[in-house]
């Protein structure tokens, strides 16, 4: 599906870049071609491999299958209108033609306008399962082939189950692997146990599919509960589905029949594997293997025990290892225009004779540049971010100043928090955000509407009327002050808007607008000036789950229920890039401090990294074991922090696409992540009403002093959660939503009190 | 690989029964049965998958339970109309029944009857969502306040106190360390969680931080100073904070003490004071005071039975003192009572004993009497109607025999009132109707004629109170979540720690709440106090103004706003102490009129009043005639 799906996509997104250069002349991020990420989404596939290369062969190949399919059951009409569309793209030859006869088969024109932008996503769902249909439609052809087809028939796509043998065997042949595995070495023993959980999957549905309700029942009774607890919800949605009529549609069974299980095995115990199945001609389990299992043999130690359960986890096995082989530049942009905020700070520090203190942090942040060597950042006009205005330059001295009052947080000397509760929140509060500078506090609620309030003693002000406006003099000084019309000041303001529950929630860094995400799936844009919506971002469909901007502004990236995380800019109506390769939700997203990657944690209980240039998934972390609802980077760029269900912490080296930690202690889901300032704290806030804070430094410490085996991607957990923690706050009954950091790293917690 | 074994949720299949049911109601009359079996399976697989959906929105929602909306986008998000009108404040909508061996759910719909609708005031608008900051940490150590949950719960108390060797827990001894901030002992840090599971006797702090140390002394000093408005704050503190059980051990030993000295030195004022402070213990919803009760029930009930509390007995009110005390007693008989401490039956027996003992004085008479009738109508019935002939004819030997001696006669008067007004309501309500006088002559000897009065006055009474607390139940029984979150805030998770509001009809002053956290936007939480100080009534005074008020006898519920020198307090406190009677908060009015007829409500029953011990049951129930002083004042 992932393949089907990342090809449907392309095809609408190489219209959003054609369209963009005449819809508003502000192409200043599309100066990447389209053909660069076109292929993108395409190493997300299960394949694996890139299909414009595939060539015109291979395409006439696959269509030729499908013709004969068709013929095959007599469906005329789509043979003709395939011969004719298959005439087309053998002329054009390109992934344009395929996008043609994509989009003309799945029913929705050509044309690019907004409408049907919004209409192609809609209908991605639909004609993605159709072109899975093709896809497994053209079995014998290799089947990267991207195909349209003209009816979505699911059957065709399960058509892979057909070949069965003996239902009554199937016991038989999974009792013998099993205990085949049973007797080995221990250490294969482990490695090759992943093959249960993926071969037992197959084979249910297998039975499934063939109408043997009754026999899978049983073998469902008989070896779900060998399975690893991990796969409990998985295993439940399986257990719902015991006939055939269920498949159709059931987006979990699409998943598992259209992306391969990544398994990694060891050349050892793949031999004796292989050996032990060919010797039984074990064919039916070998089949599986071979059709539905990806096996990333590597030479080398078996894993133990330990090392596959911190990887595993994930709806679709671990990640390949070339997943996480490209090159990330998680290195910090060097801060712009530090010249001149010193200047400035220069001229107002004579008036105040705070001049000789702020010279420090001068030297500090020239330090800090000094490392613009970095050679793990991205070249500073890799994205092209937007100009610095002169309010923004201020807000960067203002941070400045404050940064120098910061404390140093250390084990010894923990951060102080305060806790803002929602009162009579019986709406239901469902995202927090703070301003960086802590001066705004925004919560979404059940009820739809987005609720700011100001922290500090300073109202909230709309900017008065056009006509009140007209009279002001505007040479004035203090025009900015006059304005605002006091007459409005008050502590909080009500946005309405959303028709449904608001998930997601983000300050821009300006402080001047505000995003939120609903139910209703859009994403709306507010002015923080006059308290209105700006914009409604259409494009999901379906519920958007978060949210979030750039830490440069005027980008920002959502992500929902449609599996598709897009990358907006403010002034543009349509999406610049879309993510695809989750298999579920996404859950969460988040920006890397350098704006150049965005990370998106889903249901799948996969996180991912995306390239924001190429569009490409430039990361796959495997190893948690519930749906991610919490994700944070560390302030130098090089660490993830992630947060699930399962009430875990998993910490993440970006650089090396590498787990590096666990961090175990909360009962519940962990809602919030964040580092401190300097990365030295993290603190986790979760659904059991606490607040714990974790030695971040030496978390990552330990790691340095390791040498990486990042060759063969064998990690060596140390258990030190305990060590780690710092320190457990419990609130009374108020599960934690969100945390932030100040600028002199005092943490904040917010959430709502339920009595 | 084996993992536990794990529910098969694959069987799970609605009955095809229920596939009937709805056919019917649709109006498709027969089904065949396998086309049920079918569309149960089917059905049973969507509306599994929806709940799958649904569970996503919870997740999002950030809740921990799954509410009707949720079904209802889940349902949106499979293009499906949801299901309107299915919005209910309660989780789940539906009731159960079960009979005829048959089980039902179903969804509840009332007749409602429209005049109640019209009749009812409309219920508050909800409070508007506000933000409160407060400090969850500082520098790395949780204060103790009452927006953080207590740094040793109640039960970690008891644990403690039952199990002293038990298994340490990581968790308990964070907070363990957490709490003890300034001890430096303590501050391992976590070190001790090493030890992992070892059997233990936990480390029990005996001393002090300077900060408690000065806490402790501020609060002894104001609880017995000269200060009423200081000792309220102080006394409001003891019941409040959460922080209090370290210091535990000390104040109950300051109670015993003063009392032991107190009653030798017949200090009234002091006593009453030290019976304040057990008040407030009792109050205090996160101590676990079970352990201190062999300090705390002797100090009471020397208050309750002592020959002599005061230095001129003839003129000071110790009476009321022992009312005060009685009801403490048996406020911690109710809540402190166990088949293996047993305390009630102790203290009746105790009670009972010297109360049969010819040459008992009057005063300890009256107590004894007061802490047997504060007990309830069942002791009452059992143990003081048998005996009120011959405690009649006691009193009468003294009040028509000869004069021997002032002290006396007041006592028998007291003594004399005191069982009128108890047995009254019990006769009242158990006795069938004609109220004979003669008859009560015959039954209840001296006091009969008396009883008689008294009884024919409580059944007016309360029949006349059935139609106003039919009246203020309409209004008061409203659930009003939206209330008693607000106002309480971030209070108890253990009991109604709500702001109170307490009015005095005479002069007014406020206190600030209490000093705050962080700087906050949003209103602070509504706490006030309203104290009476009445004019020239201080320290010494106060017993007098007792005493005055007393001879107003609470039985004729007159209120002495007009003498005022008593400070009666209404109590205006609404809650929802989350264990009781289910999730609905009650508004209770608690009238409590301090000290002649104390009141307390601990944890969140209600207020013991003096004769309504059914009152337990029913918060709402009580007002106006049960409680003295409260007609003119309850706040509605």
């Amino acid at each position: 599906m992932a393949a089907v799906q990342g090809g449907l996509i392309d095809t609408e997104e190489e219209k959003d870049i054609k369209t963009e250069p005449s819809s508003d002349g502000c192409g200043n991020n599309n100066a990447n071609d389209g053909r660069l990420h076109n292929a993108s989404p395409g190493t997300t596939s299960s394949g694996g491999s890139n299909k414009p290369a595939a060539g015109a062969a291979e395409d006439q190949q696959t269509l030729l299958a499908v013709l004969q399919f068709l013929k095959k059951n007599k469906l005329t009409e789509s043979v003709e209108i395939l011969r004719r569309e298959a005439g087309l793209s053998e002329e054009t030859d390109d992934p344009k033609g395929l996008e043609s006869s994509g989009a003309g088969s799945g029913g929705v024109g050509g044309n690019a306008d907004a409408g049907s932008g919004d209409a192609n996503s809609l209908l991605s769902r639909v004609s993605v399962s159709s072109s899975a249909v093709s896809a497994a439609s053209a079995a014998p052809a290799p089947p990267k082939a991207v195909v349209a087809e003209d009816q979505p028939d699911v059957n065709v796509v399960l058509s892979a189950y057909s070949q069965q043998g003996d239902p009554a065997l199937y016991d038989v042949y999974y009792n013998g692997l099993k205990r085949f595995i049973e007797t080995v070495l221990d250490c294969h023993r482990a490695e090759l146990s992943q093959v249960f959980y993926p071969l037992f999957v197959h084979m249910y549905l297998e039975l499934v599919y063939n109408n043997h309700e009754n026999v899978a029942k049983a073998f469902f009774e008989k070896f779900s509960g060998d399975q690893e607890c991990y796969y409990e919800d998985d295993l439940r949605i399986l257990s719902g589905l015991s006939k055939k009529e269920h498949m159709r549609g059931n987006e979990t069974l699409l998943d598992f029949r259209t992306s391969k299980f990544v398994l990694r095995i060891s050349r050892d115990s793949y031999q004796l594997l292989k050996r032990h199945l060919q010797e039984r001609q074990n064919n039916q389990i070998w089949n599986i293997i071979q059709e539905h299992l990806y096996i990333d043999i590597f030479d080398g130690m078996p894993r133990s025990k330990s090392q596959i359960d911190a990887m595993s986890g994930s709806l679709a096995g671990e990640a390949k290892r070339e997943a996480n082989k490209a090159k990330v530049f998680y290195g910090l942009l060097k801060e712009p225009e530090i010249e001149v905020p010193l200047d400035d700070e220069d001229e107002e520090a004579e008036n105040e004779e705070g001049k000789p203190k702020k010279k420090k942090p001068k030297k500090d942040s020239m330090g800090s540049k000094s490392k613009k060597q970095d050679p793990n950042a991205p070249s500073q006009t890799r994205i092209p971010l937007p100009e610095l205005k002169d309010s923004d330059k201020l807000d960067k001295i203002m941070y400045m100043k404050e940064a120098t009052k910061k404390i140093r947080l250390a084990p010894e000397t923990l951060p102080s928090i305060c806790f803002y509760s929602f009162l009579n929140a019986y709406q239901g509060l469902t995202a927090v955000d703070f301003t960086d500078d802590s001066s705004l506090i925004a919560g979404g609620f059940a009820d739809s509407t987005v609720r700011v309030w100001s922290v500090t003693p300073k109202k909230l002000r709309r900017v008065k009327s056009a006509a009140d406006l007209s009279l002001i003099d505007k040479e004035s000084d203090d025009v900015l002050e006059r304005i605002m019309d006091e007459k409005t000041a008050s502590e909080s303001k009500i946005l309405y808007g959303h028709s449904g529950p608001v998930y997601g929630i983000s300050f821009s860094p300006d402080r001047n607008y505000l995003l939120s995400s609903s139910e209703d799936g859009t994403v709306r844009l507010w002015s923080l000036q006059t308290y209105s919506c700006l914009v409604g971002y259409k494009g999901h469909n379906y519920p958007v789950w978060d949210t979030q901007f750039s830490p440069h502004g005027y980008y920002f990236i959502s992500g929902g229920h449609d599996r598709v995380a897009r990358l907006w800019a403010t002034d543009h109506y349509q999406p610049l890039r879309m993510f695809a390769g989750h298999l579920a939700d996404i859950t969460c997203t988040r920006f890397h401090p350098n704006s150049n990657y965005v990370a998106t944690g889903s249901s799948d209980r996969t996180i991912r990294l995306w390239d924001v240039l190429t569009g490409n998934c430039v990361r796959i972390f495997t190893g948690h074991k519930g749906p991610i609802h919490a994700l944070a980077f560390s302030p130098n760029g090089k660490f993830l922090a992630s947060g699930a269900t399962d009430g875990r912490v998993l910490l993440w080296d970006i650089g090396h696409g590498l787990m590096i930690g666990e961090l175990k202690g909360h009962t519940d889901t962990i809602y919030s992540l964040k580092f401190s300032r300097d990365g030295e704290i993290l603190a986790s806030g979760s659904m059991d009403n606490t607040v714990r804070l974790w030695d971040a430094l030496k978390a990552f410490d330990d790691l340095e002093t390791d040498d990486f085996t990042a060759a063969t991607g064998h990690i060596h957990l140390p258990e030190n959660s305990q060590e780690l923690l710092l320190g457990t706050y419990l609130s009374k009954s108020t599960p934690v939503v969100h945390l932030h950091f100040t600028r002199r790293n005092l943490l904040l917690a917010a959430g709502a009190y339920n009595p | 690989m084996a993992e536990e074994r794990r529910q098969k949720q694959c069987s799970v299949v609605l009955p095809t029964e229920s596939m009937k049911a709805m056919a019917e109601s649709v109006g498709v009359g027969q089904l065949q049965e396998e086309s049920c079996a079918a569309l149960s399976e089917e059905v049973s697989y969507r509306i599994k998958e929806i709940a799958q959906d649904a569970l996503k929105f919870m997740h999002h929602g950030k809740r921990r339970k799954l509410t009707t909306s949720d079904i209802d986008n889940a349902l949106k998000l499979k293009n499906v109309e949801p299901l309107y009108g299915f919005q209910s404040q309660e989780f789940i909508p539906f009731r159960f029944a079960s009979g005829g061996g048959r089980e039902l759910h179903f969804y509840e719909e009332k007749e409602v009857d429209l005049s109640d609708i019209i009749n009812t005031p409309l219920p508050r608008v909800p409070l508007d969502v506000s933000l409160k900051a407060h400090w969850l940490s500082i520098d790395g150590v949780q204060p103790a306040i009452p927006e953080n949950p207590p740094p040793a719960p109640k039960e970690q108390q008891k644990a403690e106190s039952t199990e002293p060797l038990k298994v340490v827990k990581p968790g308990q001894e964070e907070e363990g360390t957490i709490q003890g901030k300034s001890q430096g002992a303590t501050t391992a840090d976590g070190k001790g969680k090493e030890k992992g599971l070892m059997r233990l006797k936990p480390r029990s702090t005996h001393e002090l931080s300077v900060e408690q140390q000065l806490y402790y002394k501020e609060i002894t000093e104001a609880c017995v100073g000269s200060c009423e408005a200081k000792r309220a704050e102080a006394l409001q503190s003891i019941a409040t904070d959460p922080g209090l059980y370290q210091m535990l051990p000390r104040f109950s030993t300051f109670i015993s003490e003063g009392v032991r000295v107190n009653v030798v030195q017949n200090n009234l004022a002091l006593l009453i004071y030290l019976m304040r402070m057990v008040k407030a213990l009792m109050d205090n919803p996160t101590l676990y005071l079970e352990k201190y009760l062999h300090e705390l029930i002797p100090a009471v009930v020397t208050c309750i039975v002592s020959k002599q509390l005061c230095l001129r007995p003839d003129v000071d009110n110790h009476w009321a003192l022992r009312d005060f005390a009685a009801r403490l007693m048996a406020q911690s008989c109710k809540t402190f009572s166990t088949t293996t401490n047993n305390i009630q039956s102790r203290i009746t027996k105790t009670f009972t004993k010297s109360w049969l003992d010819d040459k008992t004085q009057w005063t300890t008479r009256y107590g004894c009497i007061a802490g047997l009738s504060e007990l309830g109508a069942d002791v009452i019935k059992t143990l003081i109607l048998p005996r009120l002939a011959v405690e009649g004819a006691r009193i009468k030997a003294v009040m028509e025999g000869p004069v021997v001696s002032n002290i006396d006669k007041i006592g028998a008067d007291h003594v004399q009132s005191l069982l009128l007004k108890h047995c009254a309501s019990v006769i009242a309500k158990t006795r069938p109707l004609p109220d004979n006088v003669e008859q009560y002559r015959a039954d209840y000897g001296y006091l009969g004629p008396m009883l008689c009065s008294h009884v024919v006055k409580a059944r007016t009474q309360a029949a006349l109170q059935a139609q106003q607390v039919n009246r203020t139940t309409l209004t008061i029984t409203q659930p009003r979540p939206t209330l008693s979150v607000s106002q309480s805030g971030l209070s108890g998770s253990g009991g109604p720690r709500t702001p109170s509001i307490i009015k005095v009809p005479s002069s007014l002053t406020l206190m600030s709440p209490r000093p705050g956290t962080p700087s906050q936007p949003s209103p602070p939480a509504t706490k006030y106090i309203v104290m009476a100080t009445s004019a020239g009534a201080a320290s010494t005074q106060q017993v007098i103004t007792l005493s005055s008020s007393q001879s107003a006898s609470p039985v004729t519920s007159t209120v002495p706003s007009a003498t005022s020198t008593l400070q009666p307090l209404v109590k205006l406190e609404s809650g929802g102490g989350p264990g009781l009677t289910g999730s609905r908060p009650l508004q209770k009015y608690i009238v409590v009129s301090l000290p002649s007829s104390a009141s307390s409500s601990l944890e969140s029953k209600s207020a013991m009043l003096p004769t309504s011990i059914s009152s337990l049951e029913a918060g709402m129930k009580m007002d106006r005639s049960d409680s003295p002083g409260a007609s003119t004042q309850s706040p509605h």
